[in-house]
């Protein structure tokens, strides 16, 4: 059976690869994950990425991967890709704009994954970012369940604004005081 | 997919997230253990890049940007399969790779090396994997890098390679090495993986069938990603 391959840290200047912004060589996926026309509710999800001092991470890379509307994975076709990749700014924001996620199974509030890469980490992280006002079914979720009370907040996101511009914010620290719960998935 | 789930991540094979000789790490490596997530939907399904996503000559660095010439240094072809654990070939899949330039110097606006940036060359390239799970890319070897980890502190060359294969939980990311380089027995993130055969799957292969005549070097570099659960044998 062969080895797997170890992780290595994406570095610092992945940028003009990884999210890039060039006349002929085009993103593979964006801060947008599905297209105006794509049926569910518009949502926008945006929030910080900080270290240890609490201080923000300028250069870290963040992907997400999500089930549409209706609870299921897309399969590739438009309008609806369900993968997104965005890279922090200099305040260590980042932004994704997309369609608000159903619930995948039974017992499985909605939620969308997330990967979290940076300079200084050696490998990815993994972690998921849940709904403010998906309150039971947040409290039926297996995953939230078994993350003490203390730390559960870490993965919910605050709701900035509703209706038609629903706005959630997520901010993710790294390390130390008010560190996000990352997954061993 | 499976619906078993994935073999976890083998942390006698990656690095420890926190590496005292990597300084960037003491600020960004979490302090508590991650908590155990069990396999559902979200994790054994990953997206789904086609053709759409990738043409011809994104695999070929050194055409992909040019503007008024051919990239300078010495041409390289980089290949191998991207298999799972149970040498599975992962077709299909979306590889990505980005790197310096032959000087050591990155097309990206925060690095400040004193090396002369190459106007046709973006070091940026990306391919899908054919039905052996196979990639293959066109581009210039590059330079060693100076960064302010330690004193005198140089990265060996390295290529930077993105892998998703068929499951959320199966990405990764890594950086392929040159064999023989002198920088590797000093470089603290290619030695934060601590077992030495699992290290030496980063370096590349030099490869004679891979070397094109009179054109460009062949190194070859398998990705191995995490493999599907297998059941246990009863009796």
């Amino acid at each position: 059976m062969p080895g797997q391959t170890p992780s290595q840290t994406v570095g610092p200047f992945f940028s003009h690869a990884m999210t890039p912004d060039h006349p002929s060589f085009r993103r593979v996926a964006a801060n947008r994950l599905a297209a105006p026309t794509a049926p569910g509710l518009p949502i926008r999800i945006e929030g910080r990425v900080t270290d240890g001092a609490g201080d923000p991470v300028p250069d870290a890379m963040l992907e997400v991967w999500q089930a549409g509307p209706a609870g299921a994975y897309p399969d590739g076709s438009r309008p609806f890709r369900g993968f997104g990749r965005a890279s922090t700014d200099k305040a260590g924001r980042y932004w994704f704009e997309t369609v608000k996620p159903g619930s995948t199974a039974p017992g499985a509030a909605p939620h969308i994954s997330l990967v979290v890469f940076a300079r200084g980490m050696l490998n990815h992280t993994f972690t998921r970012l849940y709904f403010p006002d998906e309150v039971a079914a947040n409290e039926g979720d297996e995953l939230l369940a078994s993350i003490g009370e203390d730390r559960r907040g870490t993965l919910i996101a605050a709701l900035l604004a509703g209706g038609r511009k629903c706005t959630y914010q997520f901010d993710i620290r790294l390390r130390g005081e008010g560190e996000t719960v990352f997954l061993d998935a | 997919m499976t619906d078993k789930g994935f073999n976890p991540r083998d942390w006698s094979v990656h690095p420890a997230q926190e590496h005292p000789s990597y300084r960037s790490t003491l600020l960004r490596a979490q302090r508590r253990p991650p908590v155990p997530l069990k396999h559902s939907l979200s994790e054994v399904t990953a997206p789904v890049f086609g053709t759409d996503s990738v043409s011809a000559l994104d695999s070929d660095l050194t055409r992909n940007a040019v503007r008024n010439g051919e990239p300078l240094g010495e041409r390289i072809v980089v290949s191998g399969r991207v298999l799972d654990e149970s040498a599975r070939p992962m077709r299909c899949t979306l590889v990505e790779v980005w790197q310096a330039n032959a000087a050591g110097r990155y097309a990206h606006s925060s690095d400040g090396h004193d090396a002369p940036l190459d106007p046709n060359f973006l070091g940026a390239g990306r391919t899908l994997t054919d039905s052996e799970g196979r990639y293959r890319f066109t581009t210039i070897r590059p330079g060693a890098y100076p960064w302010r980890n330690h004193s005198n502190a140089w990265r060996p060359a390295h290529i930077h390679f993105s892998v998703f294969g068929e499951a959320f939980v199966q990405r990764l990311v890594t950086q392929m090495y040159f064999p023989g380089d002198p920088l590797l027995p000093l470089d603290p993130i290619f030695n934060s993986v601590r077992d030495s055969a699992a290290r030496q799957r980063l370096v590349s292969r030099f490869s004679l069938d891979l070397t094109k005549p009179e054109w460009a070097l062949g190194f070859e570099f398998d990705i191995v990603l995490r493999g599907p659960l297998q059941t246990p044998a009863e009796g």
